[in-house]
């Protein structure tokens, strides 16, 4: 559990303290990738789904955080 | 001569004024302001789960479970006047499930209506994008309907992205306003008597409301990465009524839990381009609610290109989470508690998921079809550590 939390941490310090460096339009060619999204794909969707029903948690995942019973 | 002159700058303030009535028409072409198909997504998935901790029969017995699920997602845009970009985003979705814990609801009949049911869910999306000033604002409207839950959802969101388009902030709230109509385990039913909560036949509220705030930046041109803040706030009926709970003087009664839940996720998503065929993909979450479950969540994601077009992509998540202070396995709940549950989903856990997918975006089409954008599968095995497995297989299908 510390592990995690300490991994957390650490993305959380890489996004924070990141000398972000100005990247032009034409320089995005690999950022802009399909593969490169910050979300989640469409294909998980329902992976998303059954994980938040067979969870206790939720929420911050680009999912579904209401509605709708979930309870089988 | 002063009538001439006139005539003069009359004349060549028209044509100044047509030409530059001609050139603001060219910067919005008609054709653009007309309804624009953007994409269609149809995702199907197919999920079979077993196990032994059923909740309705109170934390014993199987959990077998298969759902099949599909949506279709519709994507059209269009240009108004102001040069401002308006999204509509239609979809509908269609899951089919059987349940064999839900059967034992009542155990007498062989197959009773809870034994499978239908949810169908449509919802409408606006967006509206002023893309020179890097805002937009969003609306949505969204409904569930299965055979014993209706819920009616609203959202409101607004983004805005840097100059430079390397930093992007976005804010959203929702509400979800549902009604979920009582069933009680057979047992339960003849003299009403579930025990505290709402009784047979009730119609119970379950209102959920939310607020996602997310902050993505780019930070060279190989890595990029998003966090995000979820806060979440129930109130109503968040018991399942029909789930049993056995106490350690053998009583039966039905599951009851608080009226309120306080949730507060906190995830990051960090994307990384290695090299020329590599993206490695993470998700990293924590979660803490005042039922006394904590939980994290790390996932990554290794998508590797084999060819312009065609990528494969291996996964593994891991999940682990403490007990809800409410949870107790089958006859270990003593009368004296408030509230009690012996849902194995509030129980400590850990899971493993591991799986793969592949993904093909072809430009002349898939499979020759210049419509079908893209097809990605995905095949996905879920292990939790109190012996709940689970698998789902699921496929997309892009149309552009």
């Amino acid at each position: 559990m510390k592990k995690l939390k300490s991994l957390f941490l650490l993305a959380i310090s890489i996004i924070a303290f990141s000398s972000c460096s100005s990247i032009k339009a034409y320089e995005k060619m690999k950022i802009n990738d399909a593969e490169m999204e910050l979300s989640a794909r469409k294909a998980e969707k329902f992976e998303q789904n059954f994980q938040l029903y067979r969870e206790g948690s939720s929420g911050a995942n680009g999912g579904k955080s209401g509605g709708g019973c979930g309870c089988n | 001569m002063k009538y001439i002159s006139l005539t003069i700058v009359a004349l060549y303030l028209g044509i100044i004024a047509s030409f530059a009535q001609s050139i603001k028409k060219d910067s919005i072409p008609y054709e653009k302001r007309k309804l624009k198909f953007e994409q269609a997504d149809l995702v199907n998935s197919y999920y079979h789960q077993d196990g032994n901790n059923s909740a309705v029969t109170g934390g014993v017995g199987t959990e077998k479970l298969t759902d099949f699920s599909n949506t279709f997602d519709l994507k059209l845009s269009k240009y108004d006047k102001l040069g401002r970009k308006h999204t509509y985003n239609f979809e509908l979705g269609v899951d089919t499930y059987t349940s064999a814990s839900s059967d034992k609801i009542d155990p007498s009949t062989i197959t009773s209506p809870s034994y499978s049911d239908v949810r169908v869910y449509p919802s409408l999306s606006w967006d509206i994008a002023n893309e020179q000033k890097g805002k937009s604002i969003g609306f949505s409207i969204s409904t569930s309907v299965e055979y014993d839950y209706t819920s009616i959802g609203a959202g409101l969101s607004f983004a805005k992205s840097s100059k430079d388009q390397n930093t992007d902030f976005s804010a959203k709230i929702q509400a979800f306003f549902d009604t979920w109509k009582v069933i009680l385990p057979i047992e339960l039913r003849p003299n009403n008597d579930g025990y505290g909560g709402y009784q047979q036949n009730d119609n119970a509220p379950r209102n959920s409301f939310s607020a996602a705030f997310s902050l993505s930046q780019v930070i060279n041109k190989n890595l990029q990465a998003l966090i995000m803040v979820e806060p979440g706030y129930q109130t109503g009926l968040l018991a399942t009524r029909y789930q049993r709970v056995y106490f350690t003087n053998n009583v039966l009664k039905a599951e009851f839990l608080p009226s309120e839940r306080i949730k507060l996720p906190i995830g990051a998503r960090v994307n990384y381009f290695l090299g020329d065929h590599i993206v490695l993909r993470s998700f990293l979450r924590y979660y803490k609610d005042n039922w006394d479950i904590n939980s994290q969540t790390a996932e990554i994601e290794t998508s590797i290109k084999l060819s312009s077009f065609a990528s494969i992509s291996p996964f593994y998540r891991y999940y682990q989470q403490t007990q809800s202070k409410y949870f107790a396995a089958y006859g270990l709940h003593t009368t004296a508690q408030e509230f009690y549950s012996s849902d194995y989903d509030l129980s400590k856990f850990h899971s493993d998921y591991f799986g793969a997918g592949v993904r093909f975006a072809p430009p002349a089409g898939v499979l020759g079809i210049s419509r079908l954008s893209m097809l990605e599968l995905r095949y996905g095995h879920y292990k939790r550590s109190n012996g709940l497995n689970s698998n789902i297989i699921s496929m997309n299908l892009r149309f552009k």
